[in-house]
């Protein structure tokens, strides 16, 4: 009796008959060829978006954070749910562009440019909380270690401290990847534009670069030893947003799940904002080729993961609250379900515990207008999360007689909606000006790009070599 | 002006596909040319084992960038926290190691990630404001779907004719003498 074993053949990362050239053409299209007028009307509105923004943050520095829902107890309202929200969202591209790199998945390159560019807009929408909320903005500066006249300097041990750490480093170290990653695609664009102007603006951005082999080899080391650093670096920056909370005394933010649960819900989240944004990019780009459906299946598979381990987390709060006997901590897991937020929780647990069980069917993980529904669900409920977390341990604490009921005013919400306008407005002129896939890296993983993909003698590709190879085994019954 | 009066760069030759470019290489390496290079739009697997290329020191700078980050965060910290402007915060112990795993943490993880891309650039020669290659029109194929090899004039055993022939027994299709300057 015998048996044909074979490895389970990865389908095509790329589909339709593409070679180097028909790529290059694909990507490069769009950032050289004329402005479509349905960008303008976008980039327009983002950046009304945008200057509501600018005008809701003159006001506060103006009048102070008075103008803001906070009132005492609930110190934290609004500002730090968007902040939480936004950074989680980043989350995404640097897990996208780092860990998947680090385990060799190859779809990555259909999307890992355009989600670190989200990661970047995103960080930029969050940093903008923090900063305005310390009511005195014009002495920021405060929260470095600069030498000062006050001879003064900040309290290393504060989370909050650790947060700017984090926060700017994390910023910093994903724009640097972004751009070690782009430099061979301004090279491709500086070679295929024909305008004057975009011919040196790319090249000065390509910084010379040929792609000369014994470039690449440090280049291929630097981008694996960047991937390296930023893996520990994705885990660490929400586990100290969770610090924020956690290394406080209040009941439902103290405790020691906070770091992992966090940091699922980032990636649970970041990958719902690009799932969001690629659906409709590939739509209107015609990136169906690149951004197919087998990367949409891949990436509901980790929404999937990431939102179960984030329900277990719910699951894990309510049972550490029963078992710890920690009075205090029942308390409010009691309010978070019957309080006066109950709402709110449950919105949650409908966005972040019920959606994500549809992601179980094959079908639905396929079908593209289900995965957008879901992914928006997933991104609302992400909110809310940070909304029960923030708002409503703060809002019922310890003494009944100090609670109060938080409510957001019209500036929490106008700024909230302004930071839209900032992420849109850089975002479109991300998918104008630069190449929205990793031109090189999608080569890279074509069966055409192995060299022992190639006929020996003719020299010629040879499709048959990329097929797995069948084993015969005899089998002992 | 004359081509005779321009100073040779070197030789291109263009080939067909990776397969063929990293066995051009591998001959131009046979043949004991040292200042040569290979251009392609991705980085081609096994083309250091073709080239002969030595690891990337890359390495040892990110260690040296990194280093620098942790032992500068903890004696900034160790500095501030112990001796400069130390505050008690509940009774615990002015040095306090524990809190200090977070920002050290990160600023390693940032001057290694600066170390890594600075020190890849430097080791690349970049940012690089000319190349005398980019006086070939075909080269712009090179970030595109066109694979090169470039014997340069510097090399020893570097001789225009000699190179060429090598090319051609390797089947490039394209062979262009490289000149230095318009």
């Amino acid at each position: 009796m015998s048996t044909d074993y074979q490895y389970v053949p990865e389908p095509a990362l790329v589909k339709g008959d593409h070679s180097f050239g028909s790529i290059t053409d694909l990507i490069a299209k769009t950032p050289l060829s004329p402005t479509p007028k349905l960008w303008y009307l976008a980039f327009g509105l983002a950046n009304i978006l945008l200057i509501t923004l600018l005008g809701a943050i003159g006001y506060l520095i103006w009048d102070g954070i008075g103008i803001w829902g906070l009132n005492n107890p609930a110190g934290w309202g609004w500002a730090i749910i968007n902040f939480v929200w936004w950074v989680g969202i980043g989350h995404a591209g640097t897990l996208i562009s780092a860990i998947l790199f680090l385990f060799r998945q190859g779809w990555r390159t259909a999307i890992n440019r355009f989600a670190e560019a989200m990661t970047i807009f995103a960080v930029m929408c969050a940093g903008i909380f923090p900063a305005i909320h310390v009511g005195r903005i014009w002495v920021i500066y405060w929260v470095f270690p600069i030498p000062n006249q006050m001879a003064a300097w900040p309290n290393f041990s504060s989370p909050l401290l650790w947060d700017v750490f984090a926060v700017s480093t994390y910023f910093t170290v994903s724009l640097l990847f972004w751009y070690v990653g782009l430099i061979p695609d301004f090279a491709t664009l500086r070679d295929k534009t024909k305008s004057k102007v975009a011919k040196i603006t790319y090249g000065i951005a390509s910084l010379g670069w040929t792609g000369s082999f014994r470039n690449w080899w440090n280049y291929e080391k630097a981008y694996m030893i960047l991937a390296g650093l930023a893996t520990p670096l994705v885990l660490s920056v929400h586990t100290i947003v969770s610090f924020d909370f956690a290394v406080s005394v209040i009941p439902g933010w103290h405790s020691t799940i906070f770091p992992p649960y966090f940091v699922a819900g980032a990636i649970y989240s970041g990958f719902a904002m690009v799932l969001t944004l690629m659906l409709i990019a590939r739509k209107i780009y015609g990136l169906e080729d690149i951004m197919n459906i087998d990367i949409m299946e891949k990436m509901n598979l980790v929404m999937m993961i990431t939102g179960n381990l984030v329900a277990f987390a719910y699951l894990m709060e309510g049972f550490i609250a029963w078992y710890s006997g920690y009075i205090y901590e029942q308390g409010i897991f009691w309010l978070y379900v019957v309080g006066p937020y109950a709402w709110g929780f449950w919105i949650l647990m409908f966005c972040n515990v019920v959606t994500p069980q549809f992601l179980w069917f094959k079908k639905i993980r396929r079908n593209v207008a289900i995965t957008f529904v879901i992914s928006i669900i997933v991104n609302i409920g992400m909110w809310f999360e940070r909304f029960m977390i923030s708002v409503a341990s703060l809002s019922t604490d310890f003494m009944p007689s100090a609670w109060d009921y938080y409510s957001p005013t019209f500036w929490d919400i106008i700024t909230y909606i302004g930071t839209f306008g900032l992420f849109f407005t850089f975002f479109l002129l991300f998918l104008r000006f630069m190449p929205m896939v990793a031109i090189a890296e999608v080569k890279g993983v074509m069966p055409q790009a192995d060299p022992h993909n190639y006929d020996e003698e003719t020299n010629e590709f040879d499709i048959e070599k990329t097929k797995p190879v069948v084993v015969q085994q005899e089998q002992t019954v | 002006m004359d081509a005779e009066n321009k100073q040779i760069y070197g030789v291109l030759a263009e080939f067909r596909n990776p397969k063929e470019l990293v066995d051009a290489a591998s001959s131009v390496k046979k043949s004991g040319y040292q200042d040569f290079d290979t251009y392609a739009p991705f980085p081609i697997h096994g083309m250091e084992k073709a080239m002969g290329l030595k690891k990337s020191p890359l390495g040892w700078i990110v260690l040296g960038g990194a280093l620098t980050g942790m032992i500068g965060a903890l004696a900034l910290m160790i500095w501030v926290m112990g001796y400069e402007y130390p505050m008690n915060i509940s009774g615990k112990p002015f040095i306090n190691f524990p809190v200090y795993i977070p920002i050290t943490f990160e600023l390693t993880v940032l001057l290694a990630a600066f170390a890594t891309t600075f020190g890849m650039l430097a080791l690349n020669k970049l940012p690089r404001l000319h190349n005398p290659l980019f006086n070939v029109e075909r080269f712009s194929k090179a970030s595109d779907d066109g694979f090169f090899v470039h014997i340069e004039a510097s090399d020893d055993l570097f001789a225009e004719e000699k190179v060429k022939k090598l090319f051609q027994d390797n089947g490039a299709t394209h062979i262009e003498t490289v000149y230095d300057s318009e």
